[in-house]
């Protein structure tokens, strides 16, 4: 049995959530009166997420809203950094369920907005380390997978867990381009102990706002220790299985994209260095940082992955 | 032959001056930080992109005028040499800012990532292209032999387009489209002219 080691603050340096509501009350009053209940206010109001802190937070700066929606890949929007911000706005995320099945006793359905209002949202900040050797820092707003997954009821022999985005290639042309650069849809899996794991959530927003849908409106996967392309965008199916499920990049190219795909500077992809990455939001002159094992997350993750050699199960 | 006048009377830096109007753009840009949340990747991107489109350019001058018959051969100095600056500044982009002069990360990029180790290739192949750009090396090679030398062109544009191409994730249009159009260009020199052949007769 792996043994978690996260941190685990003192009690007493815990902030107890009355004190957080009402801190929240007070700033929400205070901007109420500096803005004088103009309209801005109150679309302000609708767009903020009520969220709670969470030591699993890294105390890095996060990266800009500006910078985390505007230069990222979601290539059923194109393959270039920009495209996903000019051409997401198309996506409707509304009505929006995930269907829940494989083996689970309990299938079913959620809701994005049980999802927004039956649990208590975290504000995450984690560092984001894409394959493509750069990262930044993302402040998400999410829940821990394993508290959705619960209720399902998992079946003794669920041992991985997929998952898939949407396809609707009506909103999202990369899908419908006539020339496919994935093979849509894209899908995901993860072991059911990373699942499980208190570091991954299912994110519904950063910077504490909704997701922009180019970060994968309504709601998307965010596994800090893996490399980017691991989190998967605007789920709409979540299954288990007891087969290691597919995943778009391992199945396009398995020489360079394993199934783990855990961070990790000493196994290089093969066509370039993961020794080191470019920390986005530095300007041209940002100095290179070194790539930590695991994103530095080894602490908390290290442990799920004993006795294996991560060199072969890159 | 009919030779539209805006082909002849364009003067020979007019090309330099708008053909590198795309570097100032991409570094006035980079220094002022509007070049978005990733300015090196563009800086360094943009540069290349540039460099390959110069090259093909600089390619398409001999089909041009064999199948077209519009005659650009007056400029051809001037795209490779302008094709040379942008390679070299895409260089010095990768080895300065991208690479920040770890000469040990630089030396092991060259050795084991193919992409590298053929942009290097294709950059070593140039610059004995670039010195010899002048009328002196000409009459010192002699013509036959200034023209075997600048046959290296061709490998040159095709590890460029093969740099490219090695890059990317998955199979985006960009990179292909690049190499067929290089190979495209490379290809028809094969064909032998009915024209010439008839008048040589």
């Amino acid at each position: 049995m792996p043994v978690y080691r996260y941190p685990a603050p003192p009690a007493s340096e815990i902030t107890p959530k009355s004190a957080i509501l009402n801190r929240r009350a007070f700033m929400a009053g205070a901007a109420g009166l500096a803005l004088g209940g103009s309209a801005l206010s109150s679309s302000a109001e609708v767009m903020k997420l009520k969220t709670v802190p969470s030591a699993f937070s890294t105390d890095e700066k996060p990266n800009s809203l500006d910078d985390i929606s505007g230069y990222c890949n979601f290539y059923e929007f194109g393959t270039g950094k920009g495209d996903p911000a000019e051409y997401a706005g198309k996506l409707t995320t509304r009505p929006w369920t995930i269907e829940v099945g494989g083996l689970v006793n309990n299938p079913g359905v959620i809701d994005i907005e049980d999802l927004l209002t039956d649990y208590t949202l975290e504000d995450r900040i984690y560092r984001l380390r894409c394959v493509e050797a750069w990262s930044m820092v993302v402040p998400w707003v999410g829940i821990p997978l394993a508290s959705i997954i619960d209720k399902f009821e998992l079946q003794g022999s669920a041992k991985y867990v997929a998952f898939e985005t949407l396809v609707r290639p009506s909103e999202m042309w990369a899908q419908d381009a006539g020339y496919r650069v994935l093979p849509w849809p894209y899908v995901e899996g993860l072991r059911l102990d990373e699942a499980m794991h208190p570091l991954t959530i299912l994110a519904v927003g950063l910077h504490g706002e909704v997701l922009p849908n180019q970060n994968g409106a309504p709601v998307r996967l965010v596994v800090p220790w893996k490399y980017g392309f691991k989190s998967i965008k605007s789920i709409v199916k979540i299954s288990f299985t007891e087969e290691e499920p597919p995943a778009t990049w391992n199945i396009q190219n398995p020489r360079e994209y394993g199934f783990y795909s855990n961070v990790n500077p000493t196994v290089d992809h093969p066509r370039w260095s993961q020794a080191s990455e470019r920390r986005i939001g530095g300007g041209l002159f940002a100095k290179r940082v070194e790539t930590q094992m695991f994103n530095g997350y080894g602490d908390q993750v290290a442990s799920l992955y004993d006795g294996m050699d991560l060199k072969k199960l890159f | 032959m009919a030779q539209s006048k805006l082909w002849t009377a364009t003067p020979e830096w007019a090309v330099y001056a708008v053909g590198l109007v795309p570097a100032v753009d991409l570094f006035v840009r980079a220094f002022s930080n509007a070049l978005g949340a990733d300015p090196l990747r563009v800086l360094e991107n943009g540069l290349g992109e540039w460099a390959l489109r110069f090259l093909i350019a600089g390619l398409a001058v001999t089909p041009l005028l064999r199948f077209a018959r519009i005659n650009l051969v007056k400029y051809r100095r001037a795209l490779g040499l302008i094709a040379f600056i942008y390679v070299v500044l895409h260089l010095l982009t990768y080895l300065a800012l991208d690479k920040q002069f770890f000469w040990g990360e630089i030396g092991k990029d060259i050795i084991k990532r193919p992409y590298i180790t053929i942009g290097m290739v294709a950059f070593l192949m140039l610059v004995p292209l670039a010195v010899t750009s002048n009328r002196y090396s000409i009459r010192k090679l002699g013509s036959a032999g200034w023209r075997k030398l600048h046959r290296l062109v061709y490998p040159a544009v095709l590890a460029g387009a093969i740099h490219y191409l090695l890059l990317v994730k998955a199979w985006p249009p960009e990179p292909i489209i690049y190499l067929l159009i290089v190979l495209v260009l490379l290809g028809v020199r094969r064909i032998k002219p009915a024209r010439c052949v008839r008048a040589a007769a």
